[in-house]
This record gives C-alpha cells, structure tokens and sequence, in this order.
C-alpha cells in the first residue's frame, strides 16, 4: 500500500479515477459507447478525442520543462500551423489534392520546428530565460498567424485533410491514433535511447551535466525543436477539424493548459525527473474536466475556476513550505491524540 | 559635477524614448494631421487603463517576478461593476471602493502564497488569472451594458486643456497613478526595498529590509492597479464582460520591457513604463493612420520590439560574463 | 605586546550535524584593535565557527561573550545589530542599487517618508572617503565596480550600522595585488581605529602581512593561538596540516618508485588562465601518480579543471601521446581519455535526483552519444559490477544517488569515470568528508589503477594521503606551480616547505 502511495502516479490517477466514479454518479450513462456507421460514439471517446491536440503538446512541453525551461508560445505556434497549412491548401488549384495536402502539412510542420529552434536558440546560445525567450515568439506569433491569414478566417473544403481532424480510422478518431503514436515516438526516443537520461540529466544538474560530457545545448536544443513540432501537430489536427485556421483564436491558452498538464503529471517546473505517462493522465483530468462540467450543465467558462483550484493544490503540494504548515499543524493535532490513546491503554 | 557620458543603466529608457520621437516624426512627415498635440493626447486615452496597470506590473518586474492575472483581473472588476451596478443596484460610491479593495486582496493573496510557500509567481499568478476569468462567468455569461449616469459621465466628459484640446478622467487618474508610482519607487524605503529584492533577494534579506512584507505590498499593488485599470476600463468600456481584456497581460509585460525594465528584476523607471505604453500606443496610431496596414501588423512590430529590448538588455548584462553557456 | 580585555570571547563552543562533529569545544579570543587570523584546511571548522558567532547556526554547547555580555544572535541579522558583521567573498549586496543606498538602505536619511537622496549621497561619500579613504562616485550602481570595491562597499555598510566586530570571510580570493593591498590598507586604518577584525584566509603571506594574532583549528578542534610574530611559517602549516589518522598508517606502502615514467600520457606546456592559474608545465606518466599538493585556494583545482577543459586555458598547450592536442570543452577532455572528478561532489559531480545506476552510467553513454543507448540490462550489469567492485553501500542501483552517504557518493563518482577507462583520471579531493574506511578503500583503489597502468592526478588537503601514494609531487602556492619533488626525494618536511615558501 505504502508502495502503492509513494508511487509518482498515484496522485493523478487517483484524481482521474475520482472524476470518472463522479461522472458514473451524476450520469449512469456516462460510461456508455455506442456503435454508429463504424465510428464509436460517447462521452470517452470524446475525452480522448479533444484532449488529443492538448496532449501533443503537453508531450512537447514535458521534455522543455524536464530541462529546466518552459514554452510559452506552443498557443501561437499552433496557430502558425494551423495557418499556414489552411493558406497553402487554400491557394491550391485542387483542394483536396493529397500532394497539396502532404506539401501543406509538411511545411506547417518544418515551420513549427523551425520556431521550436529558435526558441531553443535564444535559450541556449544568447542565454534568455526560457519564460522571457519564449515570450517574443507568444506575442508575435499570434500577430504572424494573422498576417499568414490576412486577418481572415481562412476556410477549406478539403476532404483528405479534414481526415487529420476529423476522421475515423478503426472506429477511433484519427487524431487519437496521432496523439498516441506521437507518445510512442517520444517515449521510444527518450526511454529507448540515451536522450531521457541526457534531458533529465541536464535539467536535474546542468554544470555536473557539461562535466560528465553531455552536450546540453544540443539537447536543449532538442527539446525546444520537439516541442514546436508538437505545436505544429496539434496545429494541424486543430484546423483540420474545423476545415478553417483563425490566427486569432487557434490555440487560445493551450501553453497554460498544456503547463498544467505537465504539472500535474508530476513533472516538477525545477526540472529534473519527466513523466511522460504522467502528462497523458494530467491532459486527461483537464479533459475529463472539461466534459464533466458540461455534462452537469455548469456554465462551461466556470471551468476556469476549477482549473485555477487545481492549478494551486497541485502546486501547494508541491511546494515544501506549504506541506511543513501543514505538518506543523498535525502535530500540533497529534499530543491530545495520543493522550487519548494513552488513556485507553491504561484503562485496558 | 556636470559630466555628460551615458549611465549604463539609461541606455533602454534613452532608447525608448528616441524610439517615441522617431516615430512621431516620422508619423508627422508622412500623415497629415498627425502631428497635433490630439493626437499625442488621444495616445493617453485610449491606453489610460494600460498605463495604470503597467504601471502596478513594473513594481513586480522590478522585484524579480511576474502578474499574469492582470487582465483577469480587469474583466473581473467590469464584470462585479456592471453586476453590482445594473443588476443590484448598489451605488458607485459603494461598488468602486469594493471592487479596489477585492482586487488589493487577491493581488495581496497571490503575493502572500508566492512568498511563504515559494512557488513561482508565473503559477501563482497563472492560477489567479484562471480564478479571476472563471468568476466572471460565474457573474454571467453575456456582456452586462451600463447605464449609470455616474459612470456615463465618467466616460464622457471631456477636460478641456489650453489650445482646444482635451483629455478624459481617466487620463487624470492614471497620471495620478504614474505621478505616484514615480514617487513611491524612488522616493520610499518600500519602492527601494522593491530594487533591492530584484536585484539580489538573499542580500536584501540580509541587509534587514523587510523582504517578506514588501513582496505581498508588491502583487497587493499590482492587483490594485489592475483592479483601478479595470474601473477605468470600465468608464471606456460602459460594460461588463468576461472577455474584456483578453491577453492584457502580454501587452502589459511587453509595455513595461520596452519601457525599459529588466525582466530579470531590480533595474528600470516607472517613467519608462510610461514611455512603453505611448510607444505602444503610437505604433497602433501610425498602423490605423496607414489603413492598407491591417492591425496585427501592431503584435508583430511589438514582439520585434520587445526581442530587441531584451536583446539590448542582455548585451548590457553580460559585460564581463565570458563563462559559456 | 600588552594583554588586555579581549572584546569577544567564545568559550567551549560544540556543534555537530548528523554524522560529524563540526566543532568540538573550540575556544576562541578577539582583541579590540587587533587582526586576528582564523586558520585551518578544509573541514577544521572554520566556517562552521563564524556561523555560530553570526547567528547563522545556534550552538549545541558553549557561550559567546560580547564585551563581557553574553550574547545568543539568532540570525546574521541579529548578530549585526549587535555589532557583529560579516563581510563574504561574494559580495551579499545589490548590485543594481548605487553605492550610496547599498550603504545606507534601511537607515536612508528621510523627510516625511521620502528619502533625501542628496543627504544620503553626501553621508555615504563621507563615510567612504573618512573611514576608507575611498573616493568613488556613490550614485553609481554598485555592479558597475570591481569586486574589490564591492567588498569596500561592504565593510563601510557593515561599519555604519557600528559594527564593533567586523569578520572579513575569505575577502582576497579574487581580488589581484594592488587590491588586495587596498583592503589591507583599510584593514589596518580600522585596527587603528580600535576595530576587531576577523580574517579568514588561505594565502600564507597575507596572513604573515596583516595579522597580529593566529588561531588554528583542525577537524573541529582548537589547536592553538598564537601571536603572528610568535609562529614560524612551518608550524603554522604543520598545525594546520596535522598527522593522519592511525587507521590509514596500515595502507600499504607503494614501492615501485623507480619507473622513469618516460611514455607521457598528457604534458601540459605552460598552460594557464588569466586572473585563475599562472601558467605551468606538467607532465604526468603512464601508470604514474602525480600528487598535487598546496593549501585551499593555492590553484590546484583551478589548474585541474583547465586539463579537463572545465575552464578553458587562454595559453599554453597540451601534448597527448607525442602530438599537439586541443582540449576546450569537458567532451573534448573525456573524448581523449581524461577523466575528473571535481571537489565538489553535490554541485559538480552527482545529478542528485537520478538513481546510482543512471549516475554510474553517464558519462559513459554521454560519449556513446544518443543513438548507441546502453540497453536497461547493459545498464545494470555495469552498476552492479561496479558496486560490487568499489562497495558501494546500498547496494541497489535504483534508488536516488542523493540518497547515499558522501563516500559512496564519491564512488559513484569514481564508477562513472572507470567505466570509460580513462587513460588519465584526475581526482580533486576525492576523501575529502568522508569516512576513515572509506577513504583507505579509495586511496587502495586508486593504487591498483595506477599498476594496471592508468595515470592520475591526485589533488588533496591532506598531505599524508598525497605522500602515501604520489609517485611524484607537484606542490601549488599562490596560483603557481612552486616545486616539483619526485621518487626519493619526496618527504613530508621538503613538501611543507614548498606549501609554506617564503
């Protein structure tokens, strides 16, 4: 049992296993998935359905913040992506062209690394803070979208990229098949090669790190450039699904989403130790959130309250100080307790 | 004692400031009608609220940290204004007084968590920014109109100054608010501790300031500012609504870097604050005067902006630091 | 030289933290309008001893009398207010605050609340130019001086708030000549002016310039006070250095002190750095164990971390098995064969949250690069190898290396470098806090090595250690190479002389 507790996922399972039972409660049908035209339908699907683009980037942002940094223009990056893919298809001859689609989604997603690596450049070769670096690219990057855009909401009617966003494969979304085969991808490159240990390193110890000869920029580097394309990803699912990319509104708070994600997956901001499973089950509380609060008939901008309770317990837990309070006032609990417990034995 | 050389330190606030006059020059030569004092003083208008809350963020910069609720915070005081106001029916004397001392306190609340529990300011204050939003759709959903002669007034008189031209109340009270602020900073122990916080906070500790107390004052005055930004928001506005000032805290950030002021902490003037904000100002005038220029133009010149202010900054820090990254 | 009421006296003072006894009944005087020297190598205590007089730590035992009152800060913040102030090598100020307020903040001179920066200006311009006689511009930040008068700053500040004893902690380290003989200057004017003055120092000759009285502790113990006159150089370095411990007398002897040690596995050739280590020749054998002697801040780490490429060297060059090599960076050092374990083992050496195994493994698969992972079973084969061979206690390679006591963290140090068999290892206070076992367990280790050919550099305080099992003995003083003493002539009396000089 004690094993059980100490382990690191016990906090956001527990957490998602509590909303789940609660949504059983309020709705018996909650857990229900129905078959219709080869596609399943229900509230879990759902979950996995929108909390796919969130997770890409929360994977993205999980190896950034093991390496003691941080993100914050995955929003403008997916809106970038999502930009320039719609533009691309739209200035096409043939819409649904799949050469013009594929030639759409990979510039979407060079570009998306690309910004990835210059956020990566000016943390690691100029030497910004990570929070200040990335911030350039968070406020210009909404204002690139729009230029991508024209300020309009650019629309495509083209049936092989909607089925990034939209379509089904083997009764689940597409999107859900991205999602997890990106997980794969980096929990392979990080458990399977050397590279999680290096970031983990890195973000842990950085001058023992550059001692024992590990390239830290380059895995900096790396870790920046991953997460763009996570953006960029997530981008692209985003506005296909909708068949439109509005510069505007494409991504809107996912950085503050995704960071919580991150966060409450166990994953601390001081970097060090990263749990990529632990960001899957943190998308997946935001997510589950989400839906319980529509599902009980809340107003669903209230969400933000919940959150904003989320984000500072799971932070107060986090956080030393708060837990010594709170040990302090336990034991302040604890004499008159074990004065009981005295009584009883002596009266036994 | 007169010696002309350029201290280190003013280098951004000189940079600013020349920034400032070459665009209005370059504004004047190329509209017409641009070059009047209106103009300069529609500048104040327009950003009044802006000013009063870069104002209040420059004090958290200065000290080493970071108010991401801000703009939450604005909409949250339009949203309890118009409620209060249109919906219950409390008068202005009351509500406003209320709505100040509720954005003091959470501002005070965050800066009490981030201090004694040492959690970063970016979580704190991104949790407070959720809570604030979330509230406002706690209030309602929709915008709330206000019709409030007190309020109709506020918005619309105009001041008159000499030469026909005219500024708003607003402009008066964020000028008062900057005129303290100056004053607060750089004539009181508390604007002084600030700078020394941002400057090394174990040192300040050491020296005997008041390090724990100074924190809290500093996000209790953020909040204020933000909460005051928001009653002036609200004069402009004449509403209530939970997507009022959406990404305020961006443009806040952005205003008070360009202003001059490290994001690290401890260097920068309130007065570049000023100079941030007009600068933001002046590029939307000249993006609106130049009409084939469509407004997101204003985002991108100001993340330019802003990479080179942090740019410049970084070059003036890293003398003697050869050590690689 | 009259004996009269010392100012402050601590008596009898115990500390200990969980598994050392910092200090143990050490007694301490200081005299008004004196300069009193605090000796000892790394681990006597020293720091421990001015963090109970500063409030830093309480005491377990023992008292502190200030002018005859007995005293208990609970903070530095307490003890400066009763007139006990510190200042560091790193300077504990706000460099973006102008000299002025750096000086007097908390204290500014106000009118109705606001502060009267001409007053102030004027109060802190006096104070410098009366009392240091230091004439600088105060409304500059004070970032934008040297660390000398950063320093000065510091004194002055600490000097306002009449400081009665001012402790000066390691202030000459990185200061050069002439600003050194600045604050000695200062030092002296405020001895004048009847101040005691604490000094905390490594570099002898500073010590013989400015102090008139000596005290020496070593492993948290008193071990004498002297007036400066009084104590010859060798003494003082023979009290500081000390015997070893019995335990290690047992280790074996190395006898094969006869090889010439032709085929050089690494020469330096004046190489060196400005303002950390003047330049030097070395030279170290296959097989061969180069011991590096010299008193803390003598640059024996400073000239280890330039043959690791930890700093780059700016001249000089490096010769590797006959050719001209270049080393710049850590990558370079270890793609070459050199290996280094630095001195300070939290901060440089352990990544603390990652287990034993993933310490063990890392620099080995950091020069593998990326894509030639060590599979997880690989990974443990090697780190139970090696926690079997160096003893490694716990043996379970998964839990957090910070978990570990400070020898088998040192061991895990040590594995990590062994499993890429390196051609040089070079170790900077490898026994340093650790226990008597494990230290002979090292130093045995560190022998076998050497005979199955590897070279090493072996840097320590303790000198009995470097005699035991050096082959030949470079000793450091002052940022320099000093002497080198080889095969027959090593001895303990030709190596102190050389760490004393003068």
């Amino acid at each position: 049992m004690e094993r059980i507790r100490k382990h690191h996922l016990f906090w956001p399972v527990l957490v998602l296993v509590a909303l789940l039972v609660f949504n059983l409660l309020y709705d018996p049908d909650f857990f229900r998935i129905q078959v219709r035209d080869g596609k399943l339908y229900g509230n879990l699907i759902d979950i996995l359905f929108f909390g796919s683009p969130l997770a890409l980037v929360a994977i993205g942002m999980t190896l950034v913040i093991a390496t003691r940094g941080i993100d914050l223009s995955v929003g403008s990056v997916v809106a970038i992506s999502a930009a320039i893919a719609c533009f691309t298809i739209s200035k096409g001859a043939d819409q649904n062209d799949p050469g013009l689609v594929a030639t759409a989604i990979l510039l979407a997603l060079a570009a998306s690394a690309l910004l990835g690596l210059w956020n990566g450049f000016l943390v690691t070769r100029v030497g910004i803070q990570p929070i200040v670096a990335t911030l350039i690219l968070m406020v210009t990057g909404r204002g690139i979208a729009q230029l991508i855009t024209s300020g309009q909401i650019i629309t495509v009617i083209s049936p092989n990229y909607k089925v990034i966003g939209a379509g089904t494969l083997l009764w689940l979304p597409v999107s859900v098949y991205i999602a997890a085969l990106v997980f794969a991808l980096a929990a392979l490159l990080t458990r399977k090669t050397a590279l999680g240990l290096f970031i983990e390193s890195v973000g842990c110890n950085p001058t023992a790190s550059r001692l024992a000869g590990i390239r830290s920029v380059t895995v900096r580097l790396f870790a920046y450039l991953f997460c763009g394309f996570c953006a960029g990803l997530a981008g692209i699912i985003l506005s296909s699904n909708v068949s439109s990319a509005d510069g505007n509104n494409a991504g809107l708070w996912y950085e503050l989403d995704a960071i919580l994600a991150v966060v409450i997956g166990g994953t601390s901001l001081n970097g060090g130790r990263f749990f990529l499973t632990g960001t899957l089950l943190g998308v997946l509380i935001i997510q589950t959130l989400t839906t319980t609060i529509y599902s009980t008939g809340v107003p669903p901008e209230v969400n933000l309250v919940v959150k904003a309770l989320v984000v500072l317990a799971v932070c107060l837990i986090q956080s030393e100080g708060f837990r010594r309070t709170l040990a302090r006032s336990l034991v302040s609990v604890r004499p008159s307790h074990q004065r009981v417990e005295g009584k009883v034995t002596t009266r036994g | 004692m007169a010696r002309f050389a350029i201290k280190k330190q003013h280098v951004p606030i000189i940079a600013s400031t020349a920034l400032l006059i070459l665009i209005f020059a370059a504004g004047s030569l190329r509209y017409t009608g641009f070059f009047s004092l209106q103009v300069l003083l529609n500048l104040l208008i327009d950003n009044a609220f802006l000013l009063i809350v870069a104002v209040g963020m420059t004090f958290v910069i200065l000290s080493g940290g970071i108010d991401l609720s801000v703009g939450s915070v604005i909409a949250l005081t339009t949203m309890l204004s118009a409620a209060l106001i249109e919906q219950a029916g409390w008068p202005p004397a009351v509500v406003i007084p209320l709505v100040l001392a509720l954005g003091t306190s959470m501002g005070a609340g965050m800066g009490a968590i981030i201090h004694y529990y040492r959690i970063q300011p970016f979580i704190v204050t991104l949790a407070g920014m959720f809570l604030a939003r979330g509230l406002c759709f706690v209030i309602s959903i929709n915008a709330i109109t206000i019709k409030d002669p007190f309020y109709v007034t506020m918005a619309q008189t105009r001041v008159p100054i000499p030469g026909g031209n005219f500024i708003s109340i607003s402009v008066i009270i964020a000028l008062a608010v900057l005129a303290a602020a100056i004053w607060l900073a750089h004539f009181t122990r508390f604007g002084r501790c600030v700078y020394a916080i941002g400057g090394n906070e174990y040192s300040a500790l050491l020296m005997g300031l008041p390090v724990g107390r100074t924190k809290v004052l500093i996000y209790a005055f953020s909040g204020f500012c933000s909460a005051l930004a928001g009653v002036v928001f609200t004069f402009y506005m004449l509403s209530g609504y939970g997507l009022h000032a959406l990404g305020l805290e961006l443009d806040t950030i952005a205003a008070v870097v360009i202003g001059g002021t490290l994001l690290t902490g401890g260097v920068g003037y309130v007065f570049g604050t000023f100079l941030g904000v007009m600068l933001q100002g002046i590029i939307q005038t000249i993006i609106s005067f130049e009409g084939t220029l469509s407004s997101w133009w204003t985002k991108i010149v100001i993340g330019v902006l802003l990479l080179l202010f942090i740019l410049l900054q970084r070059l003036l820090s890293s003398r003697g630091e050869v050590r690689e990254a | 030289m009259q004996e009269r009421e010392p100012l402050l006296v601590m008596s009898d003072i115990h500390k200990a933290f969980p598994g050392v006894q910092a200090l143990s009944g050490v007694h301490f005087r200081l005299f008004p309008g004196e300069i009193h020297a605090l000796m000892g190598e790394n681990g006597a205590g020293k720091s421990t001893l001015i963090k109970v007089l500063t409030g830093v730590y309480p005491a377990d035992r023992g008292e502190i009398r200030l002018e005859g009152r007995v005293i208990q800060p609970h903070s530095p913040l307490e003890a400066q207010m009763l007139g006990i102030s510190t200042v560091y090598q790193e300077v504990n100020l706000c460099p973006n605050l102008s000299v002025a307020e750096n000086i007097l903040i908390g204290r500014e001179p106000r009118r109705f609340g606001r502060i009267r920066w001409k007053a102030m200006n004027e109060e802190a311009r006096r104070l410098l130019e009366e009392r240091l006689h230091l004439r600088i511009d105060v409304t500059r930040p004070l970032g934008s001086y040297s660390v000398a008068i950063q320093q000065l700053v510091a004194i002055a500040r600490a000097l306002n708030i009449s400081a009665k004893v001012l402790i000066l902690d390691e202030p000459t380290s990185s200061l050069d000549r002439g600003e050194v003989e600045q604050l000695f200057s200062v030092m002296r004017k405020l001895r004048e002016d009847g101040l005691a003055i604490l000094f905390v120092t490594h570099f002898l000759d500073q010590v013989y310039e400015v102090s008139d009285r000596i005290t020496v502790l070593r492993n948290g113990r008193l071990i004498g006070e002297h007036l400066t006159e009084n104590l010859p150089r060798l003494e003082l370095v023979s009290q500081m250095i000390g015997k070893e411990l019995k335990e290690l007398e047992e280790l074996p002897k190395e006898e094969s002190r006869v090889a010439d040690w032709a085929e050089k596995t690494l020469e330096a050739v004046g190489v060196g750095r400005k303002g950390s280590v003047e330049p030097f020749d070395l030279g170290i054998g296959k097989g061969e164990i180069v011991g590096m002697a010299g008193l803390l801040g003598s640059g024996r780490t400073e000239a280890a971390r330039l043959l690791f490429g930890a700093d780059r060297a700016d001249q000089g060059r490096f010769v590797m098995s006959g050719e001209d090599t270049v080393i710049h960076s850590p990558r370079q050092a270890i793609d070459k064969g050199i290996a280094f374990c630095s001195e300070n083992r939290k901060t440089e050496g352990i990544i603390d949250e990652l287990s034993v195994r993933e310490n063990i493994i890392a620099a080995l698969q950091a020069s593998q690069g990326w894509f030639r992972a060590l599979s997880r079973k690989r990974q443990e084969e090697l780190a139970d190898e090696y926690i079997r061979a160096l003893n490694i206690y716990p043996p379970n390679p998964e839990i957090p290396v910070k978990n570990l006591s400070g020898g088998n963290q040192q061991k895990v140090l040590l594995a990590r470098w062994l499993l890429t068999h390196p051609k040089l290892l070079i170790l900077d206070e490898p026994t340093r806090g650790i226990d008597v076992g494990a230290k002979a367990e090292i130093q045995k280790l560190i022998l076998s090595l050497a005979r199955e050919g590897m070279s090493v550099l072996f840097i320590s305080s303790e000198l009995e250690e470097v005699l035991r099992i050096s082959h030949r003995i470079a000793v450091m003083r002052d940022r320099r190479k000093v002497s080198e003493i080889a095969g027959e002539d090593i001895s303990r009396e030709r190596v102190m002389k050389a760490i004393a000089g003068g």
